[in-house]
């Protein structure tokens, strides 16, 4: 909010986004539930690119596998909702006679911290990996996570391999199923609108503890890292912590979208996690402008919206003009993203809507100084 | 476990290395000059595995002999990778010479998806079929079966890995290589002009891919869009392992990284009690590189770097 | 922190007369022998000078003290308690700060959050506390910035405290670089060529600026050619030369040690 505003001004104006949003769904909904289903999808990269932005933006660390949290957090959630585990276990069948459901409020801690030990464990090899070694690693452990969770079918069924797990149970909130569509004093409300209330009120949350990190001395820590790590462990700073934090943080936040997407799709299998996701959100994160909120939600928002906006726009054109359609929408959205990635770093490096105080150089990339010989 | 099927394992996991090791070179020849990854190795791989596999196509009712039709596939890839490299190189690395590092990985990211996407939507997603162009009757060796396109691979690997090594230490060309992996600055001092080096390097590089994919094909007689990129990562961890910047070390890599994936891929099951099937084959290569950039980061034939507290 | 003076040492410590002590420290890189044998003794509340020609290993002795590399062999004592150079971070920790000879600033980051990150090391607000903006983080995050402010001030930069630092003037990029490290209160602060590329008047202010931050109790270890610097603050001065310690004493008499001289220019001028 530009600190010029007279108070009043911006407090009306703070109003009028609070009101915007809150009558989105019903705006939008008149084109049809699907596009309310996309706005829900995008707030869940909206919190998936702020948890990655801890990682790459604040402390200029390159993950290339952030998904594998989103996977973490989705599984967990798809494990301790639905039938599958009493189903395929005995042993759970009599634990939990009932099946398996879990509140909310119990497994997206869970799945944060679940996900926030991947983020350790993952950090920890890679501490004194330089820049490009460290992208390539986290890249392998993405694979890794996606392979496992495609093959631990046998001999025990963990996660279903391929098929993936299904009838996931929706949301309960105060006794309200944010899977079936609810009627509020002769208003019908669907299922969509309240996962969108429910994300929207989550993503804010998000958006709130990472300003707050930004602003703090850990914040500082970590951009310090980012910007010369020597003279930040000159200053007293512990890079291994300060960077094993910065990983487990940003996990814990893609953990928590993870659960909710399993919540909210009622379905999950290793296809939803692989190395283009993750190149999505890391996209996301530096087209929209590295280390800067605002411009990565407006990442996180074009790059969740544009390619489905596409989608129904070059359908008709490509019939138009050719008759039938020549490349798919989903290859339409990967030429989309590589283009994306290409020019952003070629003609703006500091992405859409960086920071302020950033200059025409790449804000935040890590310099390195001089090109060693070997990885460290 | 009986000789015959450790002798088999080998000779499978020596041939992967061979392939691995081509490509191999490809990186390490990269980041010895420039001191980058190219990320989009894996998918001029792939272009040159296509592209063969259109002109087999194309010959397939030719009459020609199985292996003129290789060694025609192999001419008409090896240029298009070339020109395919020089590009990615004009159009992702060289605007970002002096850019901070990621940089260049970023757009070589970007690069990579949208070749695998026109890839694509070009050659269509389904797998196609790459027939077998040599006869199929197996050699045996030492109580151990090679089919012939096998013993191919290990020949054409080996000559041209010879070839290159050659290049590298003997010829002025090779000479400036080498100058300017070292130090550029000086190197441009001494007449070497950087840009024409950088070039040849890729266009060596893609090469090698371009044969690499096809004898990627011709063993699994199969091609895709996506088949560049697990190669492609393979490879450059066996650079890793045997050390970045090295040659002999490329070499040494790839071999023994398809040795012992190879090798573990045969025994994960008897190892594990049936816990893990060889669909972990693939998560070896990620393991290895994490181990080897975890404990010895300058590779098997690497430099020492200096301590540090 | 005092209250009167900005920067300083936490505590009075116990007495050994010497702050900072080397035994015998041997380091080698490859082939080259880059010290060998030096012993050193940085008496508590001196300025204490390090010279000698390019390549004589001065910053190589620094990056030892301050745990940027392993010493091959040697002793290291602060304030009678020895300690092995293992982790840089423990030893800012410990009492030790520098700045560096091609100046390290976080580029992107203002010159007041540069100073901010040097409290870091004396300060303890994790990453609860952050998010949830517990009371105690409030007052310290305050607290920070105040300290922050005052350091600037002290080194003649609160104008400039929102700027990003890598667009300040060298000049004052070296002198932001003394108010980061005195943020996390050095018993000695170790300062690598503080006065290269600075123009006369920003020596005299310079030259200010030390003899303050000795007088505020914190001992100083110099890496300087400048001659009328170090002649000006030092109260001792040690001298190296193709990593042999070969001459120490008072500024004077080292100016006028033939070993010196020869070390400088060459036999024949001795």
């Amino acid at each position: 909010m530009p600190e010029r505003w007279p108070r009043f001004l911006r407090a009306a104006a703070i109003v009028a986004i609070a009101l915007a949003l809150a009558i989105l769904p019903f705006v939008v909904g008149t084109q049809g539930n699907a596009w309310v289903r996309i706005i829900d999808f995008a707030l869940l990269y909206v919190m998936l690119a702020l948890g990655l932005n801890i990682v790459v933006g604040y402390a200029g660390l390159l993950d290339l596998g952030y998904i594998a949290f989103y996977a973490v957090g989705a599984y967990l959630y798809a494990l301790l909702a639905s039938p599958h585990l009493t189903d395929n276990f005995e042993f759970i069948q009599t634990l939990f006679p009932d099946g398996l459901h879990h509140s909310i409020w119990l497994i997206l801690p869970l799945g944060a911290g679940l996900a926030a030990l991947f983020g350790i464990a993952l950090g920890a090899p890679t501490l004194r990996l330089r820049g490009d070694y460290l992208a390539i690693v986290t890249l392998g452990f993405g694979e890794i996570v996606r392979i496992f969770l495609n093959n631990l079918n046998a001999p025990l069924n963990v996660t279903n391999g391929p098929q993936g797990i299904g009838n996931i149970e929706p949301i309960r909130l105060g006794g309200i199923n944010l899977g079936r569509t609810q009627t509020w004093s002769g208003f019908e409300i669907p299922s969509v609108y309240l996962y969108y209330y429910l994300f929207l009120a989550i993503a804010i949350a998000i958006i709130v503890l990472t300003v707050r990190l930004q602003d703090s001395r850990l914040g500082r820590a970590w951009m310090a890292i980012r910007e010369d790590e020597l003279a930040a462990q000159s200053m007293g700073i512990n890079t291994r912590n300060v960077k094993l934090l910065a990983f487990a943080l940003g996990a814990s936040f893609g953990g928590v979208a993870g659960a909710l997407f399993a919540a909210f799709q009622g379905f999950v299998s290793p296809e939803s996690f692989n190395l283009m996701e993750s190149v999505v959100i890391v996209s996301m994160v530096v087209l929209g402008g590295m280390g800067h909120v605002p411009g990565v939600i407006l990442g996180a928002l074009l790059l969740a919206g544009l390619p489905e906006a596409l989608r129904h726009v070059t359908g008709p054109i490509q019939q138009g003009l050719f008759g039938h359609e020549l490349i798919a929408p989903e290859a339409l959205r990967m030429l989309l993203f590589g283009t994306a990635m290409v020019v952003v770093m070629l003609y703006r490096p500091q992405g859409l809507w960086p920071a302020p105080c950033t200059g025409r150089r790449m804000h935040g990339v890590p310099q390195g100084g001089q090109a060693p010989r070997s990885p460290r | 476990m009986h000789l015959d099927i450790l002798l088999q394992q080998i000779l499978n996991g020596l041939v992967l290395g061979s392939v691995y090791a081509l490509v191999a070179l490809g990186y390490t020849m990269v980041y010895g000059i420039l001191q980058l990854i190219n990320f989009a190795h894996g998918d001029v791989l792939m272009v040159g595995a296509m592209v063969g596999v259109t002109v087999v196509g194309l010959l397939a009712s030719s009459g020609l002999p199985g292996p003129a039709v290789l060694v025609i596939a192999l001419l008409a890839a090896i240029p298009v990778c070339i020109l395919l490299a020089l590009t990615i190189e004009r159009i992702a690395y060289r605007p970002l010479r002096n850019a901070p590092r990621l940089a260049p990985l970023i757009t070589a990211i970007g690069l990579s998806i949208v070749i695998q996407t026109l890839a694509m939507i070009v050659w269509k997603p389904n797998p196609i079929v790459f027939p077998d162009l040599l006869p199929t009757d197996p050699i045996p060796i030492a109580g151990a079966l090679l089919a012939p396109k096998q013993l191919l691979i290990l020949i054409v690997a080996g000559v041209l890995m010879a070839g290159l090594l050659l290049l590298v230490n003997r010829t002025k060309l090779g000479r400036s290589m080498r100058a300017t992996a070292e130090h550029p600055q000086i190197a441009q001092l001494m007449g070497v002009d950087a840009n024409r080096v950088i070039a040849v390097t890729f266009a060596i590089g893609a090469a090698l891919a371009a044969t690499a994919g096809i004898l990627i094909a011709l063993n699994y007689n199969i091609v895709q869009f996506s088949m560049g990129f697990i190669p492609g990562l393979k490879a450059f961890t066996a650079a890793v392992l045997g050390g970045i910047g090295n040659l002999g070390g490329a070499v040494l890599g790839g071999l023994l990284l398809g040795v012992i994936e190879s090798l573990a891929a045969g025994y994960i099951g008897d190892l594990t009690g049936g816990f893990l099937g060889s669909h972990y084959q693939d998560i070896f290569a990620f393991l290895v590189l994490i181990v080897v950039l975890v404990f010895r980061p300058s590779g098997l034939m690497g430099e020492r770097v200096a301590d540090r507290a | 922190m005092s209250p009167t003076v900005p920067f300083g040492p936490r505590a009075e410590s116990r007495q050994p007369a010497a702050l900072l002590t080397l035994a015998s420290v041997s380091k080698r890189f490859g082939g080259l022998q880059a010290l060998s044998g030096v012993s050193l003794s940085i008496e508590r509340g001196h300025v204490h000078g390090l010279i000698g020609p390019n390549g004589a290993g001065k910053t190589t002795l620094f990056n030892l003290i301050t745990g940027l590399y392993a010493p091959d062999e040697g002793r290291f004592e602060l304030d009678g308690a020895s300690y092995l150079p293992a982790a840089a971070h423990q030893i800012a920790q410990a009492g030790i700060a520098r700045t560096f000879q091609n100046i390290r600033l976080f580029g992107a980051m203002t010159a007041l959050e540069n100073v901010m990150v040097g409290r870091h090391v004396r300060t303890g607000c994790g990453a609860w506390a952050a998010m949830l903006r517990t009371p105690s983080q409030r007052r310290e995050e305050a607290a920070i910035r105040v300290q922050a402010r005052r350091l600037l001030d002290e080194v003649g930069l609160e104008r400039l405290a929102d700027v990003p630092a890598r667009t300040l003037s060298y000049g004052d990029q070296r002198r932001l670089e003394i108010a980061r490290a005195l943020a996390t209160e050095p018993r000695l602060l170790a300062l690598d060529e503080p006065a290269a590329g600075m123009n006369a008047t920003e020596k005299r202010a310079l030259r200010e600026l030390l003899l303050r931050i000795q007088s505020g109790g914190v001992t100083l270890l110099l890496i300087e050619h400048d001659v009328k610097l170090v002649m000006d603050v030092c109260n001792r001065v040690s001298v190296l030369d193709h990593g042999r310690l070969i001459a120490e004493g008072e500024p004077h008499a080292i100016r006028r040690d033939p070993m010196v001289i020869e070390a400088y220019l060459g036999a024949g001028h001795a």
